[in-house]
């Protein structure tokens, strides 16, 4: 089975403290942690026990810029067969409709079975994957918590509420987007991306991808963020400033003012 | 201003909770205008439903067939592309359905799309600005959309609150005509109910909730230690589960249990939205967090700026003081 994989590198929101810039138009990017978006490591994993059950081959591809290179080296130190960068001045201040486009151009040139994003990136919109699959007139399924590879088919299922699994048969080729917790990621090292520090990973632009230019860019985004803000909280926490044992002795006189305490 | 529409989700014959809250956001979009409820399904459960909504839209678009008795996106979006009028505004609720239904629908639409809007601030023309928060919540952002050639917009659970309204005598117009055969490459098959687990976290008053900033399996323990001498049970956010650190059974959040403890303590939870949603009864929340952008803290009653992993054993430490209990 030939498996796509759409990942993208992230400012790692567990690790960061996120500040808004001086100009409100981005967040402070110096200094920030970045990592593979989360989701989409759980779909690299994914896509790679696919290839080791059943056979055939793994392919990254992410929209960005030459930093972006050290997520592909990390997912090619997993285990993938092969990592492409999508680059171009001409996709800046795209929206998800853009980055999708961009994607299916992307697809349309080779030939895959089945196409993994991450459920969601750093803006939470979890859109690029669903508009990826209408594009292409392929079928989707979203939230996924597992995958069987069934005769020219597969039985996916789906996170629903309250901890229920829906369970579904989907055609190939389709896209699927990935819910965190599906597997356990591989871990990998410095000497691991050590050993692909050599792997060649091709470079395409706008035109190599053959992108109708005019879907991508701020020209062509229907949705375009207009400022960065920290919102005016009615009511935040009371935030105590003792030290930690004092803190300590306040939290337990509250949890037994409330009744916490039988 | 383009037409408003609301696609209503519902179980039993009974209208998702969300219907008042989609309400409420297309008013805010335009308040002049009745928007319509549209509802896809088959047989009384549909009509139920759309009776349901009567009191509270004007109008109720009612897409019957067979096909569409289980909400299968995929069939969804084929009912509502031939029914939606052109360069309209659809509202979905943003849960796991609208996840699986929007974007794609937006395309086959030739739509803008916005995910999880939590506000609607402006309305200019062919210009909507709206709010919405990104990196987990710790910033939100204004993004403005250009509806000239419709929109549909995915309104976060919870974000707009159902406003009182003199009720009206909504009528249900039947739109199945309109909708072709429906044929998909994605079939339901059946749902898994979640298996219980070992401790109920819905049943306890005092919760110790764990987040990220457990950091390790190992670490579990101190929340544990914490929990039992409090008579409380350890739940946890999402991350600990997909990390296999604790059962899915112990998560709270729209995709684990919803609870309702008088007390909550969330010990390195950032609070992302769906693990908030999970929590109901308005209980008092204390927060420790080592972030003091967290979002938590936003919703929080009481919060400390702290590393979990050296507090919560001092905090251990003081309630077995208070007991009596020697430390083990």
């Amino acid at each position: 089975m030939k498996i796509l994989v759409c990942a993208r590198r992230v400012p790692d929101t567990s690790e960061n403290e996120i500040e808004i810039n001086g100009a409100g138009n981005d967040i402070e990017r110096d200094e920030l942690v970045y990592s593979i978006n989360e989701p989409d490591n759980y779909a690299v994993e994914e896509a790679l026990q696919i290839r080791d059950r059943i056979g055939g081959d793994v392919t990254v591809v992410t929209i960005g810029g030459e930093d972006d290179d050290e997520i592909l080296r990390r997912e090619l130190a997993m285990g993938a067969n092969q990592a492409v960068l999508i680059s171009d001045d001409a996709f800046s201040g795209s929206d998800g409709r853009g980055i999708a486009a961009v994607l299916a151009a992307f697809v349309k040139k080779g030939h895959y079975d089945l196409i993994l994003t991450g459920v969601q990136a750093e803006d939470g919109a979890a859109q690029v994957g669903g508009m990826l699959a209408a594009m292409l007139d392929y079928p989707f399924a979203s939230l996924v918590n597992s995958i069987a590879v069934e005769d020219g088919k597969l039985r996916v299922s789906r996170e629903i509420e309250s901890g229920n699994r829906e369970i579904n048969e989907i055609d190939l080729p389709c896209v699927l987007s990935i819910q965190t917790g599906i597997n356990e990621p591989r871990y990998v090292g410095m000497r691991g991306i050590r050993q692909v520090a050599s792997l060649p990973i091709p470079v395409l632009g706008a035109s190599d991808v053959g992108v109708d230019q005019a879907t991508v860019g701020e020209a062509g985004a229907r949705v375009k963020r207009v400022d960065y803000f920290v919102p005016v909280l009615s009511k935040g926490a009371q935030i105590l400033h003792g030290s930690r044992e004092e803190n300590a002795d306040e939290v337990l006189e509250l949890v037994a003012a409330k009744g916490g305490l039988k | 201003m383009a037409r408003i529409l609301a696609y209503i989700v519902h179980r039993g014959g009974v209208a998702d909770d969300s219907a008042v809250e989609l309400l409420a956001a297309a008013k805010k979009i335009d308040s002049t205008q009745s928007p319509v409820a549209v509802l896809t399904g088959c047989g009384a459960d549909v009509d139920a439903a759309c009776d349901s909504l009567r009191s509270s839209f004007g109008e109720i678009w009612k897409i019957a067939n067979q096909a569409l008795a289980y909400p299968n996106a995929e069939l969804v979006r084929q009912a509502l592309v031939s029914v939606l009028p052109p360069s309209s505004i659809l509202l979905v609720s943003h849960d796991h359905f609208g996840i699986d239904l929007s974007p794609g629908l937006s395309i086959k639409l030739n739509a803008a799309f916005v995910s999880d809007v939590m506000g609607i601030e402006a309305v200019d023309g062919d210009s909507l600005q709206l709010v919405r928060q990104e990196f987990g919540g710790q910033v939100s952002a204004h993004v403005r959309c250009d509806i000239s050639s419709g929109a549909v917009i995915n309104v976060r659970p919870g974000a707009f609150k159902p406003e009182p309204s003199a009720p009206t005598a909504g009528v249900v117009v039947d739109k199945s005509s309109a909708v072709g055969a429906l044929a998909a490459r994605r079939r339901y098959i059946e749902t898994i109910v979640a298996e219980a687990g070992d401790v109920d976290i819905t049943k306890h008053t005092v919760l110790v909730s764990i987040g990220r900033g457990i950091q390790e399996k190992e670490n579990v323990s101190l929340a544990e230690e914490l929990a039992e001498v409090l008579g409380a049970a350890v739940s946890c956010s999402r991350p600990v589960v997909d990390a296999k650190w604790m059962e899915k059974s112990r998560q709270v959040g729209s995709s684990g249990k919803t609870v309702k403890p008088k007390v909550y303590l969330a010990f390195g939870i950032s609070g992302a939205f769906q693990h908030l949603a999970g929590i109901k009864g308005n209980p008092f929340l204390i927060a420790v967090n080592k972030n003091p952008k967290a979002p938590i803290f936003q919703i929080a009653d009481v919060g400390i700026v702290d590393d979990i992993l050296e507090f919560l054993p001092v905090l251990t430490d003081k309630v077995r003081e208070m007991r009596g209990v020697s430390a083990k």
